[in-house]
């Protein structure tokens, strides 16, 4: 392949471990991908897929998606406020849950003592539990106990977000550079002192740019809470998909569009600032 | 809400006059944002009475304890849910690296194409995969085909967003040395950028993976496949522990591929 192999460094003995290690890999990948194809082939039904009535299908819905229906404008308008308003209420009372179980959950707040330790790994483990639910799941349970109603989806949005919140502020915490908080501590202050002027300054913007960053994320989820009626703009396009009415549907992808991609400038250029 | 005021006060002089009123304006706004918002969704504090409690106690009472003889119609249907990630993550894994190439500032010198690529990118992943499912279920009909090509696009745009700034982070002088010693954009490619970004990207694709798992799991309420009908189903016939049992199996499925996917992403980089 080279002519001049003088001019290369000399070839490396070939590793027989890592050759195994990955063949051992590519077979695993390759399998789970198989079984994956083999399970959903039947489901999958290509035929019907991509039979003709699909094809027809898409030539009328594609073009309708584009003719945007704007006879509902104003209520389009109105559910993407309350989209905003569950997304913006939910991570609001999840940013303030948080800053407490932050602090449970941070190492060097809870000392080395045993009710300390046992503290930190209880909420670390609630947090963990927390953040694995989707927050749509959460929304069912709400949905199904107080009814549809977009507190429901504030509910779920602030115990979904709690997690994540949670787990930052806590790391957050645990980088604060402690020699600030032993100073006050030597010169007496109480431990609310110590908490007002030695912590919170150190990590206050870094817990608003945490939530910041959250709140875009509750933004887009919020969006779909409406598919099961937890309120918010994902009702409507429900509705409008089972009507066929593709234009409609159209527009609100469009402002789900805009929207999301405006709060997501706005919110880096505010984080940008603030660390 | 005013739990984070009282870090405002520092020693004197340090913040300027100005900006200390500019923050208070902030607190202020977001206060006042946070009342309005909050009256608009129904949502004020005033709501977490007695009632409220005694409902969620209630539904949460008649959810428990979780009915397991439920559990073996469960299995096939998890299945699938964890097939259509494992084929939608494969898909955006093959797809994404064209269009991480062409997002990333470093390889697409062309900026018509780095710019289009980019907005592409920013577009794709603004529109949530749920609402891309109701679309697709319009346009292919219920099954899981239409939730398989919304995870698809959903996670290529994730997946190419996060390789487009690895491939943006690499190390220069192996791109222009071999550029210098003759090679075209293919071999560059190949032997300067894909040795350099294939931990990172073995990583997120497992990352992505994790995304997908959520993701499928509510899929089937818009009838796109999955475990989510199962849910729904229970739910609509108010057989709440049976649902119970869905979302346990749900938890510990996703506690499990988290657990391992983690395992292996330490293990890679």
């Amino acid at each position: 392949m080279n002519q001049q192999p003088y001019l290369l460094p000399p070839r490396r003995k070939r590793n027989v471990k890592a050759l195994l290690h990955k063949c051992f890999w590519t077979l695993l990948l390759v399998s789970l991908i198989g079984w994956s194809m083999q399970g959903i082939a039947d489901e999958l039904n290509a035929e019907r897929v991509f039979s003709m009535r699909t094809i027809e299908r898409a030539q009328t819905v594609i073009p309708q998606l584009f003719q945007l229906n704007g006879d509902q404008f104003f209520r389009i308008v109105g559910l993407i406020v309350e989209t905003l308003a569950i997304a913006f209420t939910g991570c609001i009372m999840a940013a303030i849950l948080a800053v407490p179980l932050g602090f449970f959950t941070a190492k060097n707040m809870m000392g080395n003592t045993l009710i300390g330790r046992i503290t930190h790994a209880f909420f670390k483990l609630w947090l963990n539990a927390t953040r694995t639910f989707p927050e749509i799941l959460l929304a069912l349970i709400f949905v199904a106990s107080i009814g549809p109603s977009p507190f429901a989806g504030v509910l779920a949005i602030a115990i979904g977000s709690t997690g994540m919140l949670g787990k930052l502020f806590g790391e957050t915490i645990e980088t604060v550079d402690m020699s600030l908080v032993e100073t006050m501590q030597a010169n007496g202050a109480t431990r609310i002192q110590v908490l007002f002027y030695a912590i919170l300054p150190q990590v206050v913007p870094e817990f608003l740019s945490y939530a910041m960053y959250r709140f875009e994320i509750d933004v887009r989820a919020s969006t779909i809470l409406g598919v099961i009626g937890a309120g918010g703009i994902g009702t409507l396009i429900v509705i409008s998909a089972a009507n066929r009415n593709w234009g409609e549907v159209g527009l609100i992808v469009l402002c789900i569009i805009v929207v999301v991609t405006v709060i997501d400038y706005l919110s880096a250029y505010a984080r940008k600032k603030l660390v | 809400m005013n739990q984070q005021k009282p870090s405002l006060p520092k020693a004197p002089g340090l913040v300027s006059q100005r900006k200390r009123t500019i923050t208070i304006f902030i607190w202020v706004g977001v206060a006042a944002l946070y009342l309005l918002s909050s009256i608009h969704t129904n949502a004020s504090l005033l709501r977490f009475d007695g009632e409220f409690f005694s409902n969620v106690g209630r539904m949460i009472g008649q959810m428990w304890p979780p009915q397991m003889q439920y559990a073996p119609a469960i299995w096939p249907k998890l299945a699938e849910t964890i097939q259509m990630a494992v084929l939608a993550t494969a898909l955006a894994a093959i797809f994404c690296i064209p269009l991480c190439l062409g997002a990333a500032e470093n390889i697409a010198n062309n900026k018509w194409i780095y710019n289009t690529m980019r907005t592409f990118l920013n577009v794709m992943r603004t529109i949530p995969e749920l609402i891309l499912a109701v679309l697709f279920v319009g346009l292919f009909g219920i099954g899981v085909f239409s939730g398989v090509l919304a995870l698809f696009i959903f996670s290529l745009g994730i997946l190419a967003k996060l390789m487009s700034e690895t491939v943006e982070g690499i190390d220069k002088t192996q791109l222009e040395a071999i550029e210098a010693s003759g090679g075209n954009k293919l071999q560059v490619i190949w032997y300067a950028v894909l040795p350099q970004i294939l931990p990172q990207f073995a990583s997120f694709s497992l990352y992505v993976f994790e995304i997908n798992i959520r993701a499928s799991v509510v899929l089937g309420f818009v009838g796109a496949g999955g475990i989510g009908l199962l849910i729904q189903q229970q739910i609509n016939f108010l057989n709440y522990p049976a649902a119970m049992a869905v979302v346990m199996v749900i938890f510990f499925v996703v506690i499990l591929i988290d657990f391992i996917s983690n395992r292996i992403r330490e293990a890679l980089l």
